[in-house]
């Protein structure tokens, strides 16, 4: 992987909102239907955790917290006795096919051994546990798949080289029996289907049988996902495995299948908007050796379809706050759209692991003769409604808790957690993505808009 | 180690910023990693707040972890200090700063000598109490930090008020109802002819704190939040204080009551008049407030020993428990509260208006009590109404926590006369409507619905029934269909029946009945 060199990243004081990494627990389980994820931690998680995800709670949620008391901290009670009990509980209340640990900040600072404990616990009772470090101390919210899909690749089974052979061998035989001229393309397809694909990233299971279709369409068959909707079908791994990523918080993921696993690495950009996926999917092709088919003309359909709402936001400008790290894919997103991007704020930012999409963001900004914004790495909130205040941006992607406070100012306000949980991937849902995008400004009511600022501190921002 | 799915009260530090971001122009800052200022969005958006709140993290993170925070936490003082120019800056520690156990009132002592701000710590220990006695202590502290240095400073004016005042202290954010109750605490005081010298924490200014005790008295409306204070200065100003719960007709009466008899004192000794709240009393409960001629009237027979089961805080819970019991002769087989701090103050209140006392922080065990007993309606807090979706009983709600619907944009109260009003449509909507409970009574029912079984635990059980026994219940009012149904499997248990019919059931009928 290459890296690029964009001058214009900048780092500041990291003093910014987001979520607590843990709270990819409340997609992930249920995504993967048959787990259990323990949060190993304190009150302050667990309060987080039924506060901020909201209502789900009331739906016999998967996931609980193994709160951690007095005589847990000073290290009275024995961890592995306390954790063997939570999880027999667990096992006798849902059996679940795996138990998924997360790591918080307390179990970080009182150096609480659960990757060590994990192994004998697991053969005491029969489930296996999987240990994720999902904590504030490191990590910012998205960040949290990407540990526990890193830590699921090791339970990934390791791909037998028969099966690799074995297909090459039936695809031998099948160019060597079928003679007909008109068959040719299907033996083609069968060749590729040699090459193992795995993508990796939780979508819903719609949103990933979408791109699978996708790639289908350029006869691309994708042999497994991380994580898969059980656990017990994740996918085989090893070498001569490709993989390639649909999210772009998914870099410890891809270092531990790289390194940890001899997976070969797509680098691509994320296939995000009609533009994002076609150069996705033109990525795969391309290591594949296949040459894509019809999707320019695929893409222009997607755009044509987009029509009324490029109408809306062509010309608008928008400021990213930073919470998530899907914001470099999204802002490229929409600079295709026609908007003007003052500035990606971004938690962290893998300049390896997205080299593609940062690419794709230079090539698009000079494509729309539209200025590169500048990338703010770990920004700060204050400094960052600073220079709001001085652009007015049209619309302001940022977390909850700026939201209500930047509409009383008269900055329309879009809350980037939505596109988290909203299925954005894919052409097929980048009008959704625009939904969501465009509802802010769709509002605009007259009748309000003449008292400008609601806002009652005048004196300080 | 515990299991937990779900809490009641949150953490300390929650109680902390809930106080501290309620005065005016007080900055908190958080020794906390990333992602634990979710205050702030808990604030933004079930109060609707316009805006920022006043709370940021000094990020915890690997550094810190590695090398303590050293200069970080001062720095943070003072740029907050320098940026926005609180008049205090309280410096919150949060579960992770409580195990790293830095010094940090070092930090703030350091601190406090560059920046025009005070800077306190707040004096909560993370793993002993929970949010609402953090925002207890808290609040006294600020409270006496203010005193205190007021003292030192002799600016204190000791002086009380020319005409009858008082203080109400516990009004602050994110508590259930409180604005619309301070509201309505204030129209109350005034019809009294008392003045509200001030309210804390709600919109307080630091620097007026100095005047507290010119008020003749203080106010505590909630049991959780304010009695520190209230009997910090009773201490050491001689201040009295009322701390009923001005919430349903008798209790708003006896509140009054204390109220006279403290103005009284005063009154007499400075105009040697007397004051006599009995006729205000009187003319309220029986023309103002509706809620006695309310429950008088003939559409509240159909609530006449109803049952209802009660859970939240131990103001509210006990309050209501009150009021349906006392004030709607409604039967309140269980009342519960999740302060096991006051729980020996809650069992006082509701000895002997209830079947039985639960009080834990565990909602399965409320769930599972609930579903036991099978009220026909429940009060309680979000948990509760979504158990009683569960197994479709009606909840109203009555007590944090709780969600974004419980901060209405209407005049909502639940103290005063107006409460009651309130309280009595709450109660009253809660429960099927009188005639809807005939016509389901008399024609069978209009839902079509099977019968919904209504246990929370997976209890299935094995004991068949005939097509005809098995429609039979539908002819029964719904609100006690499933408990007959329980009833006539018990009886079929006990007495060997393998398969239910109709003269089954009502033979377990017969019996059961007295």
């Amino acid at each position: 992987m290459k890296t690029l060199d964009i001058p214009l990243f900048e780092c500041e004081t990291g003093n910014y909102h987001t979520f607590c990494p843990i709270s990819c627990v409340a997609w992930l389980y249920q995504k993967i239907e048959d787990s259990f994820f323990l949060v190993v931690g304190t009150k302050t998680c667990g309060y987080f955790l039924q506060n901020a995800p909201g209502v789900m709670i009331f739906a016999e949620p998967r996931y609980a917290m193994a709160e951690l008391e007095e005589g847990d901290i000073s290290a009275q009670l024995n961890d592995q006795k306390e954790l063997e009990r939570i999880c027999l509980r667990v096992k006798s209340d849902r059996n679940p096919s795996v138990i998924i640990w997360i790591g918080t900040c307390t179990t970080e600072i009182i150096k609480m051994d659960l990757e060590g404990i994990a192994p004998k616990l697991e053969k005491r009772i029969g489930i296996p546990i999987v240990v994720a470090r999902a904590n504030g101390l490191d990590y910012a919210f998205t960040q949290g798949e990407d540990t526990v899909l890193a830590a699921m690749t090791h339970r990934c089974p390791e791909i037998n080289p028969r099966v690799l052979n074995q297909q090459k061998g039936d695809a031998d035989k099948l160019v060597v029996v079928d003679i007909s001229p008109s068959e040719k393309i299907f033996d083609k397809n069968i060749e590729l289907n040699r090459s193992n694909l795995v993508l990796f990233g939780s979508l819903p299971s719609s949103v990933a049988s979408q791109l699978n279709l996708e790639l289908k369409r350029q006869s691309i068959s994708v042999s497994g996902w991380l994580p898969s909707q059980k656990y017990n079908e994740l996918p085989a791994l090893g070498e001569g495995v490709y993989v390639c990523g649909v999210n772009p918080f998914l870099s410890r993921t891809a270092t531990a299948l790289m390194r940890r696993r001899k997976c070969q690495l797509v680098g691509a950009p994320f296939p995000i908007g009609p533009d994002g996926t076609r150069a996705w999917i033109e990525k795969i092709c391309s290591v594949f050796n296949v040459k894509p088919n019809g999707l320019q003309k695929r893409e222009n359909q997607i755009w044509k379809l987009l029509i009324d709402y490029l109408g809306i936001i062509t010309g608008k400008s928008v400021f990213f706050m930073g919470d998530n790290l899907l914001e470099i894919s999204i802002a490229r997103f929409l600079i295709r759209c026609g908007m003007v991007v003052y500035e990606i704020g971004i938690p962290y930012m893998d300049r390896r692991y997205q080299a593609a999409e940062l690419l794709l963001l230079q090539q698009t900004c000079k494509k729309m003769k539209k200025p590169m914004p500048r990338i703010v790495e770990k920004p700060d909130n204050y400094s960052q409604v600073q220079r709001m205040r001085e652009l007015q941006p049209d619309l302001a992607i940022t977390g909850m808790a700026h939201a209500n406070p930047l509409e009383a100012r008269d900055i329309d306000t879009k809350w980037s957690v939505e596109f988290t949980f909203a299925q954005i991937h894919g052409s097929v849902n980048a009008r959704d993505a625009l939904e969501l995008v465009t509802r802010p400004l769709r509002r605009k009511d007259q009748s309000v808009s003449d008292c400008r600022s609601l806002s009652r501190q005048t004196l300080h921002v | 180690m515990k299991l937990a799915y779900w809490m009641y009260a949150g953490p300390a530090h929650i109680g902390t910023l809930r106080v501290a971001s309620s005065f005016k122009n007080v900055h908190a800052i958080m020794h906390a990693p990333l992602g634990d200022d979710y205050f702030n969005v808990m604030r933004s958006t079930p109060e609707r707040e316009r805006d920022f709140t006043p709370v940021t993290a000094s990020v915890v993170d690997r550094h810190v972890l590695a090398r303590g925070s050293q200069e970080k936490v001062i720095n943070n003082i003072s740029r907050k200090d320098e940026e926005q120019h609180p008049d205090l800056i309280v410096l919150t520690p949060t579960c992770t700063s409580s195990i790293l156990q830095e010094d940090l009132q070092n930090f703030v002592d350091r601190a406090s000598l560059s920046s025009e701000s005070d800077v306190i710590l707040a004096d909560v220990n993370y793993y002993r109490v929970n949010e609402l006695q953090a925002a207890d202590r808290t609040l006294e502290q600020i409270i006496r930090f203010y005193l205190d240095r007021a003292r030192r400073r002799s600016i204190l004016d000791r002086s009380v008020t020319n005409i009858p005042s008082a203080n109400i202290i516990g009004i602050f954010t994110l508590g259930f109802h409180n604005q619309h109750d301070c509201r309505e605490l204030k129209r109350l005081l005034g019809e009294l002819g008392i003045a509200v010298n001030q309210v804390i924490p709600e919109g307080g200014y630091l620097k007026s704190l100095k005047d507290l005790p010119r008020a003749w008295f203080n106010i505590v409306p909630y049991r959780e939040v304010g009695l520190m204070t209230a009997t910090f200065l009773e201490k050491e100003y001689g201040m009295p204080y009322i701390s009923i719960t001005p919430m349903g007709l008798s209790n708003t009466a006896n509140f009054i009551t204390q109220i006279g008899k403290l103005v009284n004192v005063w009154a007499y000794a400075l105009s040697e008049q007397r004051l006599n709240y009995k006729l205000y009393v009187d003319n309220q409960t029986k023309f103002v407030s509706q809620a006695a001629w309310f429950s008088k009237s003939i559409d509240c027979q159909n609530l006449a020993g109803k049952e209802a089961a009660i859970f939240g805080d131990a103001t509210h819970a006990a309050s209501m428990t009150k009021i349906l019991v006392k004030e709607m002769g409604i039967r309140v087989s269980c009342s519960g509260t999740y302060c096991k701090h006051d729980a020996e103050w809650f069992n006082e209140q509701v000895q002997g208006l209830c079947g039985e006392i639960i009080v834990t922080e565990d909602h399965t065990e409320v769930g599972d009590t609930i579903a036991r007993i099978e009220p026909s309606a429940i009060f309680g807090t979000q948990m509760e109404r979504h158990i009683g979706k569960r197994i479709d009983i009606p909840c109203g709600v009555i007590s944090s926590p709780v969600h974004i619907q419980n901060s209405p944009l209407g005049y909502r109260p639940f103290l005063g006369y107006e409460g009651t009003n309130q309280i009595a449509d709450l109660i009253y909507n809660s429960f099927q409507l009188g005639m809807e409970d005939h016509s389901l009574d008399v024609f069978g029912g209009h839902d079509t619905k099977g019968i919904s079984t209504k246990s929370l635990s997976a209890d299935i059980s094995e004991i068949k029934w005939t097509p005809e026994a098995e429609s039979e219940p539908n002819r029964i009012p719904g609100f006690v269909r499933g408990k007959i149904k329980k009833n006539t499997e018990v009886f079929a248990k006990q007495n060997n029946i393998q398969e239910i019919t109709i003269d089954a059931m009502y033979a377990a009928k017969e019996k059961s009945s007295p």
